[in-house]
């Protein structure tokens, strides 16, 4: 399987990556690890006309403290996240996902802006970044803005990301404890049938993947949660107002069931790792 | 588009199409047969390679991507006079590949995942490799063979 022919251009900077876009957003695509777009690149469902390949601007790979937050540039490997001593301090919940990601050589290729970006509700770390209320911040013709991660998740591969716009950073809140992650699934490296993470730190926040078009906060069970509620009765609120897709792995039905289990086991696993 | 890339320590420059996967351009352009592709979806890790020292599976990365990079392959692991890489001779010695079509991109995999965990436990090693799928050993050789190799002392950081 070959991608259709493109135009590739390799950026230096966000300002060429912009320059480029800006020229005609809807048939140029941004290149970061390529390990979503490729694949649909070779099936041909995706067949940009131009690939800007933005795998080597300099300066958007870090994991950074700064001070009430993590900033985390968008370039930054799944591997590199993994192993950050800063995330892993500070952010645990996001270390432990990006480890979580597909099989070691997907993490040494694939980025966080690429997974944010892409916006797959069957992707681990919008998940992550929901949960612990991110701001993703984009850059653009009409200059910088910031999004709540519970306003960038749009729909299916949609996101609050205009065309000609590129995702450099995502802030989170520091949440050294009391969090937790959940995925289930029945091959090693394969995708979350559905997947939980659950901050308790703060106002509680937990966030689910593969449980609709896009990835969803379960906001039955964040309602129980600040109302007292016990584990197990908040877990079972999890799939409320729901409609996860039925595919070939699971049904709605089952998805929903699977749900209300895992959310169970992360909310009395992240209530345990807080003390 | 002229790309630049070292394989195996030979540096060499071509015109490649911009979309040629690398593992066509390390197969067909540096004929380097040894790097198969079994999947060609990213899910059998029989095209890992080690780029810049990091194993890749490159059936997903695009040839023009590797520009300026280091690759090692299969064909670059033992010595110019046929000595086999310590990882290599583990394999062998442990009965670590059956028909052989997994071994090179078990072997890469092996590679990067012994640099990144020099000591690893069991658990380590099948986590590390679950990228890479064998359809004959069943894994259990795969795994000694890798567990041998970390405590060969042979392996240079
Ligand atoms: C075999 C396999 C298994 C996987 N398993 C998992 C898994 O278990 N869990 C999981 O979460 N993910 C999984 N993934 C996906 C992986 O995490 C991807 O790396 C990630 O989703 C995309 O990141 P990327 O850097 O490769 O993005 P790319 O493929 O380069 O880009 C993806 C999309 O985002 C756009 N984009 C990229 N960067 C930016 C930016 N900075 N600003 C704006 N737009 C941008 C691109 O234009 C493209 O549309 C898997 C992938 C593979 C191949
Ligand atoms: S051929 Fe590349 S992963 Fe299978
Ligand atoms: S030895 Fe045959 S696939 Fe692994």
């Amino acid at each position: 399987m070959i991608p259709a022919s493109f135009e590739y251009r390799r950026a230096g900077s966000v300002e060429d990556a912009l320059g480029w876009l800006a020229e005609d957003p809807d048939s140029t695509k941004l290149l970061a690890g390529g390990h979503s777009l490729l694949p649909l690149m070779k099936l041909r469902l995706a067949t940009p006309g131009v690939l800007v390949d933005v795998g080597r601007v300099p300066g958007l790979s870090y994991v950074r403290d700064a001070g009430d937050h993590v900033a985390i540039g968008a370039l930054t490997r799944h591997r590199d996240l993994e192993i950050s001593e800063v995330a892993r301090a500070s952010v645990p919940l996001l270390a432990h996902v990006a480890g979580q990601v597909g099989d070691p050589q997907v993490r040494h290729r694939g980025t966080i802006g690429g997974s944010l970006a892409h916006g797959d509700p069957a992707s681990d770390l919008p998940a992550a970044v929901l949960a612990l209320d991110a701001t993703m911040v984009a850059d653009g013709p009409r200059g910088r803005r910031e999004i709540a991660a519970s306003d960038f998740f749009r729909g299916f591969l949609e996101t609050a990301l205009e065309p000609d716009e590129m995702l450099t950073e995502i802030r989170v809140r520091k949440a050294p404890s009391g969090w937790a992650f959940q995925k289930f699934n029945r091959r090693a490296q394969d995708w979350a049938i559905v997947g939980v993470a659950a901050v308790l730190d703060g106002e509680p926040r937990v966030a689910l993947v593969n449980m609709g078009s896009t990835t969803v906060r379960a906001r039955g069970t964040e309602e129980a949660l600040a109302a007292g509620a016990e584990a197990a009765d908040a877990a079972a609120r999890a799939a409320e107002g729901l409609e996860p897709p039925s595919d070939l792995h699971a049904s709605a039905e089952y998805r929903r069931h699977l749900a209300t289990v895992l959310v169970r086991r992360a909310l009395v696993e992240a209530a345990a790792a807080r003390g | 588009m002229r790309v630049t890339v070292t394989v195996n320590g030979t540096t060499e420059t071509h015109d490649v199409e911009t979309r040629m996967l690398l593992v066509h351009y390390l197969r067909e352009v540096r004929g380097l047969t040894g790097t198969n592709i079994g999947c060609d979806t990213t899910s059998c890790g029989a095209c890992t390679v080690l780029l810049d020292g990091e194993s890749v599976k490159s059936c997903t990365l695009l040839a023009v991507q590797a520009d300026g990079g280091e690759i090692t392959t299969i064909e670059g692991m033992a010595a110019p006079d046929g000595t086999l890489h310590p990882i290599q001779q583990a394999f062998h010695e442990h009965h670590g590949l059956q028909c052989g079509f997994c071994t090179p991109g078990m072997v890469m995999a092996v590679a990067s995942l012994l640099k990144e965990h020099p000591d690893p436990t069991e658990a380590e090693v099948r986590e590390g490799l679950e990228g890479n799928l064998c359809r004959c050993t069943g894994y259990h050789n795969i795994v000694q063979a890798v567990l041998a190799a970390a405590h060969s002392g042979e392996l240079v950081p």
